[in-house]
């Protein structure tokens, strides 16, 4: 599944990590859908460095697997294995890139984190990860919620679903017969998760980070969520931008950093909208009205989603809604392992927030509304339906829980729950699953599905304009995003037109991008610069010619003065070899120019030389030195002295030919 | 008071614009002067960087930025643009409404000079212009602290602020990576102190309360709202849980729960400790200590109030100290400076009998401490900053000379490097040596390394040639021919040709061996080739044999060579005019 290329100067390398072994311990199978752009990872060498560009877990296939219900389901395990008729299935063929000599990885966002563990544990990767705070902070909470929905499955349930022959049987040739399929797929530990955590190093927007001394890589403001950022890497004559889910809209984070990307000679663009055609802002308004009028009937609304990012925006939304539509005493319930820290969370990240909400820690406020809606009890968080929850609930009410594929968490429950109602409503939010999908295996269902995705990263028409703004010399793209989408191809607006074309890529793919690396920087020791002998060549363009010893040292180059030779012991010996060949410490530099003949004759006369017959020839003259028997050939691009027997003669002429010429 | 100002690389810089609180004259704030004598500072400045929100390193930030008049940038961190004005505003409620100063800066001037400011994040890399960075590290000692680091060209400084070396109770260490800074301004508060004696202190004050609250005795701690408090609080809390104490502690109106929640907000501030067991247990929710009323004052039974202000100069900590001051048992301590002329100045010097409003006198029986429980880093932490920073030079303010000089000395002993001490007023010049950076051509960068072999060695340094083409404001340093190429420059070619005569009693290609076989013993290292249409080659260098017309055993030898190898050519000519060694075949 990954083909190398190398080609001369910079090498691109493209690896999906959609095949890496995904969530569940028994019941989910690894499958490849589609190529997935909005949850990338890219493998970049630049100047012998190795670096991953995130390393997103591709979950959409936990779609062709049965729901994992906290409690036995009967309903749920009768149904036969449901498997995707388009379901394809790579196995990973993670040998075809050495994990372990990656020597950094980039985190954009926390949704781009999730196969971490993946990569950093038993693959012998010794390098480092680097990441923001929140989105270390939030990344940690969502893989301990995705462990946790994991592990707290009851065990029995599990074991006899994959003994299940009839699942095993349907799927495809290579799953059948897979031995070791089951260790493959196996979700990580908390315990791997907080040693591949324990990797990651922290930086600041706009921190310059060196990495061995030959790359500087610095992260953005994307806009997208909570520590969001978006990549510089560069070394003093090249810039590559790696842009990843980006966002111009005026949510929670802080904006967009548009004018840091200005100079890329190569710009990696990922993570553009899912949803290229649905607009955040009416999505929302759909949202609220769908929600008001479903409890106004009495239903119960079931809000599938992850447990930070859109989650915030909503809260804020239904902050500003509640009093006006009325629904001062529905309750709201947050209900996620780690609802209480992701809410939490949320507000200690001021220096990560826009400005807006910034400014309200000054007050002191915290930055978010939903601190209000926890304090007047309108909002309530629960770790699972288990414990206060079952106690307190009251219906009808709105509950916003995972996970959003509807295959496992504490959304199966109310799926279970509230499915046969018609007064009830699920409104799907995220973008990342397909809503048809997500809800086939609780077909029939009478519950009403509302679908208002909430994507707020670029769309093409954002990111043309943007592109026009930071010209970079080439865009490199996942090749969904120079084709319009499938179901629309008559949309040429749902795809990237640029001049000169984005370069595409495909899963493992290998491009190698357009650079020729002509200079590199390297630094004069100031004793050397001192001494350096700058000539006037041309007007404003001065030249010196440079001896020096290179060192090299951690990708740093430093030119310094050649050492004086230790002064030779006079010994007997040394005096005796008079026939020592000359030690050539600097060769001559090359000459430019010519040498002009009046005033190089009366140079000539100047140092006693006055018999001077000059001859003209074709190109130029002939110098004769009567009495010195010596002949002098002055051309253009060329001075030939030939003289016999008189090497006193023959240095000064030679000294004074060169006053005439530049060196370099 | 901290205000420094540096200029570096052609920019000025001010660090922290502090004020003395000792002075109630013009001597207050620092003398601008200095910098200008009249116009505004902002044709002057840079850029202005606040290090932390103690009014010694900010207190002149409005009269600076409003009064004298300053509308450049002004660079803090979050939580010091945060409180800082809190405190400024607390501080200038005093001089003025209080005391009925004039010539001080008003609350508007507060709010505009908050405008200038630029909020730093840690680790940032802000481009002030395009020239000037600056880059923000942890410093511990308050929260919102920081260090900077900054830069121009390849020149750099690196000013400390207040820092602190160990983790306390709330905040953590101060952190900065090897950034070889050419100067490292330090702050140098405890010089000479090398345990850490902050700990000490701490089990001293606990002690102290702890004993009043034994014998039944009332504590009153004037604080100002933010920040000692926060830390008196966790401190107590901690003490109290530890202890199993009922005694009530109070927090004075107000102030409390919106103090409190500064340091919940900005709680990625604090110590590792506390950042991670936030969600469970916020610190800064404190679980024995309580809003106060003005009714429990007369309550009976021992307590600990912490009450506001923290100069003892009026409102409720006045009130509640005139309340208890008549009894022994109870006692006041304060944790921080006084303002001369302040109540809290007048204990603190051992005054006993006060003179109150209305000729009435108060009589002072109850027991009066004073305790510092800033953070600062100690003659160790000092050190060890000096060996993550690395610096070329060191400046050590902020001090007292006695102990600076102490440390000064330890310093120049352990890095030998240079230290410097200024007084106020006083500047320092350190001269920098910084490399020059170029661009070098691949081309010849890759041909010098791989000519260089693996390993480099020291004791046969290559020596690499190039031009330096300086055009505009670029350097570029590419080899000889490029440089030709791209100025579009001709060659010129020198060459010399010279007849040296031999005695040589052999035929002609004869004589060419020998000199063949007699310079391959000779230059070694070289490579020499005899070539079949009758020369031989030394490099570069041409040499062609023929017989003299006169004398057969004459032989003229032909030398030609370019410019390039004169000094190979020079010591042929010279070599072969002493003619062969016998012996040769």
């Amino acid at each position: 599944m990954l083909h190398v290329l190398y080609l001369s100067g910079v090498i691109l390398l493209f690896v999906s990590l959609k095949t890496f072994p995904s969530v569940s311990s028994f019941h989910v199978f690894q499958y490849c859908l589609s190529g997935h752009p909005t949850l990338p990872c890219n493998v970049l060498k630049f100047k012998s460095t190795t670096i991953m560009l995130d390393c997103g877990l591709d979950t959409t296939s936990v779609l062709n697997f049965l729901p994992l219900p906290l409690v036995h389901s009967p309903r749920l395990s009768k149904l036969p294995g449901w498997v995707s008729k388009d379901g394809t299935l790579n196995l990973e063929k993670k040998e075809l890139l050495d994990l372990s000599t990656i020597d950094v990885i980039l985190i954009s966002n926390y949704h781009c984190m999730m196969a971490l563990p993946y990569i950093t544990e038993h693959t012998g990767f010794t390098g480092t990860v680097y990441a923001t705070e929140p989105t270390l902070q939030i990344g940690r909470l969502l893989m301990e919620e995705l462990v946790n929905f994991m592990e707290r499955v009851p065990k029995a349930q599990s074991a006899t679903c994959w003994k299940n022959k009839e699942i095993q049987r349907m799927l495809p040739g290579p799953l059948k017969d897979a031995v070791d399929v089951w260790t493959w797929k196996r979700s990580y530990s908390m315990q791997e998760v907080n040693s591949a955590l324990s990797k990651v190093q922290l930086v600041g927007y706009s921190q310059k980070v060196e990495l061995f001394g030959a790359v500087q890589v610095s992260p953005l403001s994307s806009g997208y969520s909570l520590g969001s950022s978006n990549w510089i890497i560069q070394s003093h004559h090249e810039k590559v931008s790696y842009v990843s889910g980006s966002s111009l809209l005026t949510t929670h984070p802080q904006p967009m950093d548009q004018s840091s990307l200005k100079n890329s000679d190569v710009l990696i663009l990922t993570g553009l909208t899912q949803m290229p055609t649905a607009n955040p802002d009416g999505m929302l308004g759909e949202f609220c009205s769908n929600l008001a009028m479903t409890i106004r009937a009495g239903g119960n609304v079931l809000v599938p989603c992850y447990s930070s990012g859109v989650i915030y925006d909503l809260l804020e939304c239904l902050y500003q809604f509640i009093e006006s539509a009325n629904l001062g005493t529905t309750p709201f319930y947050f209900i996620s392992p780690v609802a209480n820290s992701s809410l939490e969370f949320s507000q200690i990240f001021a220096e990560w927030l826009c400005h807006n909400k910034q400014s309200k820690v000054y007050l002191p406020e915290p930055p978010f509304p939903h601190a209000e809606l926890i304090q007047t009890n309108k909002l309530k968080h629960y770790p699972s339906i288990h414990g206060d929850f079952s106690s307190e609930f009251r219906q009808p009410c709105v509950v916003f829980t995972g996970h959003p594929s509807l295959r496992f968490g504490d959304v199966v429950h109310f799926m279970e729950l509230w499915g046969k109602s018609s007064l009830n409503t699920i409104i799907f939010t995220e973008p990342d699953f397909s809503y048809l999908d997500a809800l086939a295996p609780y077909q029939p269902l009478a519950m009403k599905c509302v679908y208002c995705p909430i994507d707020t990263r670029l769309n093409f028409h954002q990111v043309s304009k943007l592109l026009k703004e930071v010209q970079p010399l080439h865009v490199v793209c996942p090749e969904q995003y120079t084709q319009p989408p499938l179901t629309q191809s008559h949309r040429s607006d749902l795809m990237l037109e640029l001049q000169p074309p984005p370069m595409p890529y495909r899963r493992c793919s290998v491009l190698n991008l357009p650079f020729r690396r002509r200079y590199e920087r390297v630094y004069i020791m100031p004793e050397l610069a001192n001494s350096l002998v700058p000539s006037e060549i041309k007007p404003g363009i001065s030249l010196a010619t440079v001896s020096a010893v290179l060192h090299s040292k951690d990708n740093k180059h430093t030119l310094q003065s050649v050492p004086k030779p230790p002064p030779v012991p006079p010994s007997k010996k040394r005096k005796r070899v008079i026939e020592e060949p000359p030690v050539v410490l600097a060769p001559k530099p090359l000459l430019s120019g010519a040498v002009p003949l009046e005033a190089f004759l009366a140079t000539l006369q100047k140092h006693g030389i006055t018999e001077v017959k000059v001859e003209e020839t074709a190109d130029g003259h002939i110098l004769h030195l009567q009495a010195e028997d010596t002949l002098i050939q002055l051309e253009e691009d060329g001075t030939h002295i030939v003289c016999d027997n008189n090497e006193p003669l023959r240095t000064t002429l030679r000294d004074l030919v060169l006053r005439f010429l530049q060196k370099l | 008071r901290s205000c420094i100002l540096v200029s570096i690389g052609g920019k000025n810089i001010m660090l922290d614009c502090g004020m003395h609180m000792g002075y109630n004259d013009d001597r207050r704030f620092p003398d601008f002067s200095y910098i200008t004598q009249n116009g505004r500072l902002t044709d002057f400045l840079d850029c202005v960087i606040i290090s932390h929100f103690h009014l010694d390193h900010c207190g002149a930030l409005p009269f600076m930025s409003e009064m004298v008049g300053y509308d450049g940038p002004i660079y803090m961190t979050h939580p010091t643009k945060a409180i800082c004005p809190i405190l400024l505003e607390d501080f200038r409620k005093i001089t003025v409404d209080k005391k009925g100063e004039t010539n001080f800066f008003t609350s508007q001037m507060i709010k505009d000079c908050m405008k200038k400011v630029v909020p730093l994040n840690l680790h940032q890399t802000v481009q002030v212009d395009d020239e000037l960075e600056i880059k923000a590290y942890y410093a511990g000692h308050v929260l919102g602290a920081a260090m900077v680091h900054i830069k121009v060209g390849s020149e750099s400084v690196v000013y400390t602020g207040d820092y602190n070396m160990t983790p306390d109770r709330h905040l953590g260490a101060a952190w900065i990576d090897k950034c070889r800074p050419d100067i490292l301004i330090s702050e140098s508060t405890y010089a000479t102190t090398i345990r850490d004696s902050k700990r000490c202190r701490e089990r001293d004050f606990l002690k102290k309360v702890h004993e009043s609250i034994e014998r039944g005795g009332k504590v009153l701690i004037p604080v100002f709202a933010l920040g000692r408090a926060q830390e008196l609080c966790i401190l107590l809390e901690t003490f109290w849980e530890r202890m199993n104490l009922k005694a009530p502690i109070y927090f004075s109106t107000g102030l409390t729960e919106k103090a409190n929640h500064y340091y919940k907000l900005f709680i990625t501030w604090t110590n590792q400790k506390i950042r991670k067991t936030f969600v469970q247990r916020n610190m800064f929710e404190f679980k024995h200590i309580k809003a106060f009323d003005r009714s429990y004052a007369d309550n009976p039974g021992p307590m600990v109030v912490f009450a506001t202000p923290g100069m003892l100069h009026a409102g409720q900590s006045l009130q509640i100290f005139k309340k208890w001051a008549g009894n022994e048992k109870n006692m006041v301590i304060m944790p921080g400076y006084c303002v001369q002329g302040t109540i809290g100045h007048k204990i603190l010097n051992g005054q006993r009998k006060l003179e109150m409003e209305g000729r009435s006198t108060l009589d002072v029986k109850l027991q009066v401490e004073y305790m510092s429980f800033s953070a600062h880093a100690d003659a160790k932490g000092i050190m060890q900053l000096i060996r993550m920073a690395e610096p070329r030079n060191m400046l050590l303010v902020h001090g007292e000379a006695v102990k600076m000089e102490f440390l000064k000395g330890k310093i120049e002993q352990e890095f030998s490097i240079d230290c410097y001490m200024p007084a106020n007023g006083e500047t320092v010049t350190v001269t920098t040596n910084p490399s020059v950076p170029v661009d070098i051509s691949l081309n010849l960068l890759k041909r010098e390394m791989a000519l260089g072999g693996p390993l480099p060695d020291p004791k046969k340094p290559r020596t690499m040639h190039g031009t330096l083409i300086m055009k505009e404001n670029s350097l570029k340093l590419v080899s000889s021919e490029q440089a030709l190429k791209e100025l579009g420059l001709n060659e010129h070619q020198l060459r010399f040709t010279c007849r040296v005569q031999l005695q040589d009693p052999h035929s002609d290609t004869d004589t060419l061996h020998r000199i063949y076989t007699h310079l391959k013993s000779v230059l070694k290292g070289y490579t020499i080739q005899h070539l079949p249409d009758g020369t031989v080659m030394v490099e570069s260098i041409v040499i062609k044999v023929s017989s003299s017309t006169e004398d057969p055993n004459t032989k003229v030898l032909l030398l030609s060579w370019s410019y390039q190898d004169e000094d190979l050519g020079s010591f042929l000519s010279t070599l072969l005019k002493k003619g062969l060694p016998s012996g040769l075949c």
